[in-house]
C-alpha cells in the first residue's frame, strides 16, 4: 500500500478544560463554533458530523454527533458516533477522513466533549457480571490509577526509574501548560510538590495521576481541494491515522482485564500494542521517528510518559528517564513531549482528548501554539490508548 | 456464629485448602484462557470451539504490583469500615505464560513484594453481604 493522499486540517477549536458539569454538548458546540470560524466554513457547509461518544451522559452522549448536530441546528449533515473510550476522539476522526478520501464529502467536523464526575472514574450503574470494566471493581477492587501504578512500578524495578523521575514529568508538563489557554491547571508545580502529595496507588501518588475533566474539542477536516477553495494551499495535513487493534497473545495487563492472553501456544507479536500504535502511522505515512519535531503522548500517569516516548521510539526500551533528564523532551529540548502540558494540565475528557492532542498539534505546526511553541516544528504524532483495545495515533506534518 | 462463605464469583476457583484458579484450555490448540473462555478460541489461528476445565499453576512470580489507598468506587464493596487499604499483584504463571491480577493476601502490603518474587494463590474473604461472607482469590508472598 502506497501512503495515502493527506487530508487538510483547516480548522481546530477548543473549549477550555476546567470542572463545571454543564451539558457535555455546550463544551461540544462552543468548540466546534471556534473550529468552524478558524477554518472560515459556515456551518451550513459542514456535509458530515463525526462525533465521540461519552457513555456518562445517556443517550445524548451515546449520539454525541446527533446531539451536537441538532445542538448547531440540524444541517442536515450525515452523522456517525464512535466510542473507543480514550480512542473515540480518533476513532472519529478516522471515520471523517476516510470519508473524505473516498470523495463521499469535502467538509467534516470532528468533535468530542465531556462533562465528569469527580473521583475515580466508575463503571456504569447495575449488577453487571458479565462486564469485566464492572467486575473488576466488585471483585479486586482495580482502578483505572492501579493499573498506570503496575506499569510504573515495573518501570522502577526493571530500569532503575525513581519516584524523582517521574516528579520531574510533571514538573515539565506543568511548565509547558502554563501559558496554554485551555489548560484547567496552569501552575507550576515543583518536585517536592509531587513528591510531598498523598500516594494513590503505590508508587503513583496524586500530583502523577491525571484528573478528570470537562473540556470540548473539535476539528474541521476537509478534502486538500477545498481548502484550496477557501485559500489554503499549505494546510497542517493528516498524513496517517492508526487506529489499530492488539494482536493475539496480548501480554501487557491492560484495562479493565485480569489477565492477559496466554503465550503458551502462540508466541508473542513482534511489537506490543502499545508498540504496534505508533508504528501504525509511521508506516502508513512513511515517516519515522526521527523526523517529528514534538509528540504529544497520553500521559494518565507521569510514568506512562516515559512507556510513551518508548513506544513511539523517541527512544529504546529503558531510556525514556535519560531523555527527560536531558531535558531533550522539554520545549527548547531535541524532541519535546506534550508541549500542550498534555492530561498533567487538562485532566482527562474522554471523548475529547484525542482530538484535543490533534488540535495542540495543528497550532503547533501553524506556529500558533503562543506561549508554548515549539520552534519550527514541521511535524508531530499524537498517541493514545483506549480501554478494550483500542490504539489512536494521529501524523500531522506542515 | 458462623457465617456461610460463598465465592464472590461462581467458577473462577476452587475453595479447597489449596486452592486453584479455574480456567479453560481450547482442545484445539491448547490456548489457556482465565477467566474460562466459551465459544471461539480467541487464538486467530485456531478455529477451535471446544475447552477443556483446567486448574492453573496456584504459584507464580510478580510481574508488577501495587495498592489502593483510597477506596475504590461502587461496586466495590469494602471490607471494612474504615477503609483500610490492600495491595494488588499481577502475576505471571510459567506453564500457562499469562499474567493474572488480583489482591494481595490480607496483611501483606507493597513492601513484602519485589518483580519477580514468588506467590502463592490464597482464598480469603473479602466482602460481606446480609450475612454471608464472600470469598475471593489473592495472591500471597511466599519466600522463596
Amino acid at each position: 500500500m502506497s501512503a495515502p493522499e493527506s487530508v487538510a486540517v483547516l480548522g481546530a477549536g477548543m473549549h477550555e478544560w476546567g470542572k463545571w458539569g454543564r451539558p457535555f454538548h455546550e463544551y461540544g458546540v462552543h468548540a466546534a463554533l471556534a473550529a468552524l470560524d478558524d477554518a472560515g466554513v459556515d456551518w451550513a457547509d459542514v456535509q458530515f458530523v463525526a462525533g465521540g461518544e461519552t457513555v456518562r451522559n445517556g443517550y445524548p452522549g451515546y449520539v454525541a454527533a446527533s446531539t451536537i448536530t441538532q445542538a448547531l441546528g440540524w444541517n442536515g449533515a450525515r452523522v456517525a458516533s464512535s466510542y473507543a473510550a480514550c480512542a473515540s476522539g480518533v476513532t472519529a476522526l478516522d471515520a471523517a477522513r476516510s470519508r473524505i478520501l473516498a470523495g463521499l464529502c469535502d467538509v467534516a467536523l470532528v468533535v468530542g466533549a465531556d462533562t465528569t464526575p469527580k473521583g475515580f472514574l466508575a463503571p456504569v450503574a447495575g449488577e453487571r457480571w458479565d462486564d469485566p470494566d464492572w467486575l473488576r471493581f466488585r471483585l479486586i477492587g482495580a482502578t483505572n490509577p492501579t493499573y498506570f501504578a503496575l506499569y510504573a512500578r515495573r518501570r522502577m524495578d526493571l530500569y532503575g526509574a525513581t519516584e524523582a523521575d517521574f516528579a520531574k514529568v510533571k514538573v515539565k508538563n506543568a511548565k509547558h501548560g502554563l501559558n496554554n489557554p485551555y489548560a484547567r491547571y496552569r501552575k507550576e508545580v515543583t518536585e517536592e510538590e509531587v513528591l510531598n502529595s498523598p500516594v494513590v496507588a503505590d508508587p503513583l501518588r496524586l500530583l502523577n495521576i491525571c484528573a478528570t475533566s470537562d473540556g470540548g474539542a473539535a476539528i474541521i477536516l476537509t478534502s486538500m481541494d477545498y481548502a484550496k477553495t477557501k485559500g489554503v494551499n499549505s494546510p497542517v495535513r493528516i498524513r496517517a491515522v492508526s487506529t489499530v487493534t492488539p494482536r493475539f497473545p496480548n501480554t501487557v495487563i491492560e484495562m479493565p482485564n485480569f489477565s492477559t492472553d496466554s503465550a503458551a501456544a502462540l508466541a508473542p507479536p513482534e511489537l506490543t500494542f502499545r508498540d504496534s500504535i505508533a508504528a501504525g502511522a509511521y508506516e502508513e505515512a512513511g515517516i519515522g521517528p526521527d523526523e517529528m519535531s514534538l509528540a504529544e503522548v497520553y500521559d494518565l500517569s507521569t510514568a506512562l510518559e516515559l512507556d510513551w516516548m518508548e513506544n513511539i521510539g523517541l527512544c529504546k526500551e529503558g531510556e525514556a528517564e535519560k531523555l527527560l533528564n536531558d531535558g531533550d523532551t522539554a520545549i527548547g529540548g531535541r524532541i519535546p513531549v506534550n508541549p500542550s502540558g498534555g492530561l498533567a494540565c487538562f485532566g482527562e475528557a474522554v471523548p475529547a482528548q484525542a482530538i484535543a492532542q490533534v488540535c495542540e498539534v495543528t497550532w503547533q505546526l501553524r506556529g500558533q501554539a503562543e506561549g508554548h511553541q515549539v520552534e519550527g516544528a514541521k511535524a508531530g504524532i499524537t498517541v493514545n490508548q483506549g480501554l478494550f483495545g483500542h490504539g489512536s495515533s494521529v501524523l500531522l506534518t506542515t | 456464629m458462623s457465617l456461610t462463605s460463598v465465592p464472590a464469583v461462581e467458577g473462577w476457583f476452587t475453595t479447597d485448602a489449596e486452592p486453584h484458579l479455574l480456567g479453560t484450555k481450547c482442545t484445539t490448540c491448547g490456548t489457556v484462557f482465565f477467566p474460562k473462555a466459551s465459544g471461539f478460541c480467541r487464538n486467530p489461528s485456531c478455529r477451535g470451539q471446544e475447552f477443556a476445565d483446567v486448574e492453573l499453576s496456584r504459584t507464580g512470580k510478580v510481574w508488577s504490583y501495587t495498592d489502593a489507598q483510597y477506596q475504590p468506587p461502587p461496586p466495590y464493596i469494602p471490607a471494612s469500615d474504615p477503609y483500610e487499604p490492600f495491595a494488588l499483584a499481577a502475576v505471571e504463571l510459567a506453564d500457562e505464560q499469562l499474567v493474572i491480577l488480583a489482591q494481595v493476601a490480607k496483611g501483606y502490603g507493597v513492601a513484602d513484594l519485589k518483580v519477580g518474587a514468588p506467590v502463592e494463590l490464597v482464598v480469603e474473604p473479602v466482602y460481606e453481604i446480609d450475612g454471608v461472607e464472600h470469598l475471593m482469590y489473592r495472591w500471597k508472598p511466599v519466600s522463596a
